[in-house]
């Protein structure tokens, strides 16, 4: 009767290949083939269903995201438009004067690229290393556009005394490769010496690596109390009758379809100085009129307005697996002498684990990029590394910070998720 | 034959653009407003070229992804001066030929009747903007309103909390001003270490009570809400609430920075004469002053200054609320943008370094 109903026994069987050793098919082909093949038909069909959602994520994911994260370490600005002084680099190692040679060739280069109207790039490009110096490129380009007389040093000094300086022709230099770490420097607030070596930057310059310690700092404290807020309200959701956990559920799911923006506003209505509740309160008679409470556009604004807007990425994924957990494992824990602390610690607690590692993750990570609502009310001290990125993508423009910025972001959550990985396991993850 | 004939017509119909058209891309708001009423339409009437608007928070960083991109689809952009220079020693403009825009109706050429600056390589000027100080006329006692830049930053005479952009461009000339460096000699101050700690060290005195905005709406939203009572902001957000909302705003122009705005063509662009076409017509007097009447942003026509109307909609002249309007240009400071080109990184890092600490 087993036999009947399993295919692999019946095939064998009536292919009568167990005489041989060797297993066949009805039709006398060796089974192990036939049967990778009629997998690999199937493994392909399955790729062909994947594959619009595969060239999706590649096309929109993938590939503007490489492209991106390469501006970090790729920018090729004074490479590919100064040519000729670029391969005097090449030639002569760090350290040589620059000579006639090398003048003549920034001379042509300068005119070419002024004539090319890519002058700018360039003056950008060494820039960013050595502030100041845009302006000396672009005006030296306007004055060259016509042609240059050697001796091109005297000449090119006549219109700026500044094209001297060692630590442009070190930037210079630096630049000449497309490839520079300069800008993962600069993210940890590190620049290049006049001699190439790496230092600290003066510390009135230094902002980077405080937000990068703030937005992490700030990401686990609201990780940390959407999870106070948000476990007694699933434990609620979960334990409830139906009629009253659905209309609990519409409380918590009905801000979740609102609009971020719409939210943050109404943050801003309830907590600044002026607002409802510094009015209830001086109405009540806790505080003064003079002594309203500064609430917003500082850290505090951020800290309660992300925790709320992400307060239901927690309730949802707990919810989902408290759902699931039997009451009367708890009861019998109550039955056989547990203390109602100790059933809910040794019993219940354990078992909602999943749904927290999940709620965790999806509020940390989701933390850690904000940007909108720390924009809006952050004021000065409640700014994230993400809003430095925003501001140099639309303000400076200056898109391979960005990149450096953004990479150092993406690989900080990367090594956290391996961490949580090998502590936690990803597997006892539970999104619903 | 009827229906090849009908084919190859949908054919020929399909590859030959059916009407010449301009992409204008520009900002949105009152200010895009003002572009559709006082150039689009106008231009659409007179010459039959359709013009298709759209907006962007700040129309230079699509133009320079655009370009960088190989897919153009804006041919006119309005954009900032700062970023209309840098895009063009970026090589990501067209440049716009200073011949052919309109002469003067009593006949000034083009060249001298706009204002120093107003015409580039690639960048004609369509309007002046400037920051200024604003304040709640019901906040400060008759004897006691705000007149001048130092009034800001003394928090003992004018109680109440002030807000400013967040960023340090506008705030370090506005801080030496108001420290007492004349608008002349404030970029040459900003030169030298010790004037920026300067003006640095000014800021430091009002730290506490500033609220600093990032969007042009959110001063007079803090003005309105009482959450401030001086902003140092926009002048054609502030004027927008002051007379559409009836808001008690005032502003004090000693102390104004001002900036342009104007057009550019990106590289590329699918209809570079038709745009020049708009250029010529929107950049002549009589739409420049048409456009200042909308938004109080001054033509940088001298021709067109003149010819300013009423505000929109009311019988108060436009005039005194433009930034160029000459009593309000007596401690006027023109924004350098070279100085900011070479210091936008430098200064801001420094700036954010010193919010966040």
């Amino acid at each position: 009767m087993s036999d009947a109903l399993d295919p692999h026994a019946a095939v064998a069987t009536t292919a009568g290949g167990v005489a041989t050793g060797r297993l066949t098919t009805a039709d006398g082909r060796p089974l192990s083939r036939a049967l990778a093949r009629s997998q690999m038909r199937a493994r392909r069909r399955a790729f062909l269903l994947v594959l619009p959602l595969l060239a999706f994520i590649l096309i929109t994911f993938v590939v503007p995201i490489g492209q991106m994260l390469q501006r970090s370490f790729h920018n090729d600005g004074f490479s590919r438009n100064m040519p000729q002084i670029s391969a005097w680099f090449a030639e002569n190692p760090r350290g040589t004067d620059p000579d006639e040679a090398a003048w003549a060739a920034l001379a042509a280069d300068l005119t070419a690229a002024a004539e090319a109207r890519t002058i700018g790039v360039v003056g950008t490009r060494i820039n960013y290393d050595v502030p100041g110096t845009r302006s000396l490129f672009t005006a030296t380009g306007r004055q060259v556009r016509g042609g240059i007389e050697p001796p091109f040093r005297e000449a090119l000094l006549e219109i700026n005394e500044a094209w001297s300086s060692p630590r442009l022709w070190n930037a210079m230099r630096v630049a000449s490769s497309p490839y520079t770490v300069n800008f993962y420097l600069a993210s940890m607030d590190r620049t290049r010496a006049e001699d190439g070596s790496i230092q600290k930057v003066p510390p009135q310059q230094q902002v980077y690596g405080m937000l990068f310690m703030r937005t992490f700092w700030l990401s686990l404290l609201i990780t940390g109390l959407t999870f106070l807020l948000g476990f007694p309200i699933a434990h609620l959701l979960a334990t409830l009758p139906m009629r009253k956990s659905n209309l609990l559920m519409i409380l918590v799911l009905l801000p979740f379809w609102t609009s971020l923006l719409v939210r943050t506003t109404s943050w801003m209505v309830l907590l600044q100085q002026q607002g409802v509740i510094n009015d209830i309160l001086v109405w009540m008679g806790v505080i003064g009129g003079s002594q309203r409470l500064q609430m917003i556009y500082n850290q505090t604004g951020t800290i309660i307005a992300m925790t709320h807007i992400l307060l239901p990425f927690m309730i949802l994924p707990l919810y989902s697996v408290m759902r699931t957990i039997n009451p009367s494992y708890v009861r019998a824990a109550r039955s056989l002498g547990a203390t109602s602390w100790t059933a809910f610690r040794r019993v219940y607690f354990p078992q909602t684990l999943p749904g927290l590692g999940a709620g965790a993750l999806l509020v940390f990570i989701l933390a850690v990029g904000y940007y909108i609502t720390p924009a809006l009310v952050g004021g000065s001290s409640g700014q994230l590394i993400s809003n430095m990125i925003a501001m140099h993508m639309t303000d400076t423009l200056n898109w391979s910070m960005a990149a450096a910025l953004a990479a150092l972001l993406l690989a900080a959550v990367l090594i956290l998720y391996w961490v949580y990985d090998r502590m936690v396991g990803i597997d006892n993850l539970k999104l619903g | 034959m009827k229906k090849t004939l009908a084919l190859s017509t949908a054919l020929g119909l399909l590859a030959s653009p059916v009407l010449a058209d301009v992409n204008l891309l520009s900002w949105g708001g009152a200010y895009g407003n003002s572009h559709l009423e006082a150039y689009a339409k106008p231009f659409e009437a007179e010459t039959g070229i359709k013009v298709t608007m759209a907006d962007a928070d700040n129309p230079a960083t699509p133009i320079k992804a655009m370009v960088e991109a190989g897919n153009v689809s804006v041919d006119v952009a309005s954009v900032e001066y700062a970023d209309a220079v840098r895009l063009c020693d970026e090589g990501l403009l067209e440049e716009i030929d200073a011949s052919i825009l309109a002469d003067a109706p009593d006949g000034t050429p083009a060249e001298e009747d706009f204002i120093d600056g107003a015409i580039t390589e690639c960048f004609v000027g369509t309007d002046v903007y400037s920051m200024i100080l604003a304040y709640d006329d019901s906040k400060f006692p008759d004897d006691a309103k705000p007149s001048t830049p130092a009034d800001f930053f003394d928090t003992e005479g004018f109680p109440g909390k002030r807000t400013m952009r967040k960023g340090a461009k506008f705030n370090l000339e506005f801080a030496l001003m108001a420290d007492g460096v004349p608008a002349e000699e404030v970029y040459d101050a900003l030169s030298t270490p010790e004037g920026v700690d300067r003006a640095f060290a000014k800021l430091d005195t009002i730290k506490n009570n500033v609220i600093w905005w990032e969007a042009g709406a959110q001063p007079p939203q803090l003005l309105a809400d009482g959450e401030v009572t001086m902003a140092y902001a926009f002048n054609g957000r502030i004027f927008n609430a002051a007379h559409g909302e009836n808001k008690p705003f005032n502003i004090v122009w000693d102390g104004q920075i001002y900036e342009m705005e104007g057009w550019v063509i990106p590289k590329g662009a699918p209809n570079v004469d038709d745009a020049l076409q708009f250029i010529t017509y929107t950049t002549s007097a009589a739409p420049q002053a048409r456009a200042a009447e909308f938004i109080s942003y001054g033509p940088p026509r001298r021709s067109a200054a003149a010819m300013v109307g009423n505000i929109e909609g009311s019988d108060v002249p436009m005039g005194p609320s433009l930034p160029t309007y000459e009593e309000n240009m007596t401690n006027a400071l023109a924004s350098n943008l070279d100085f900011w080109v070479d210091h936008d990184a430098e200064l801001n890092e420094r700036f954010n370094s010193w919010l966040a600490n």
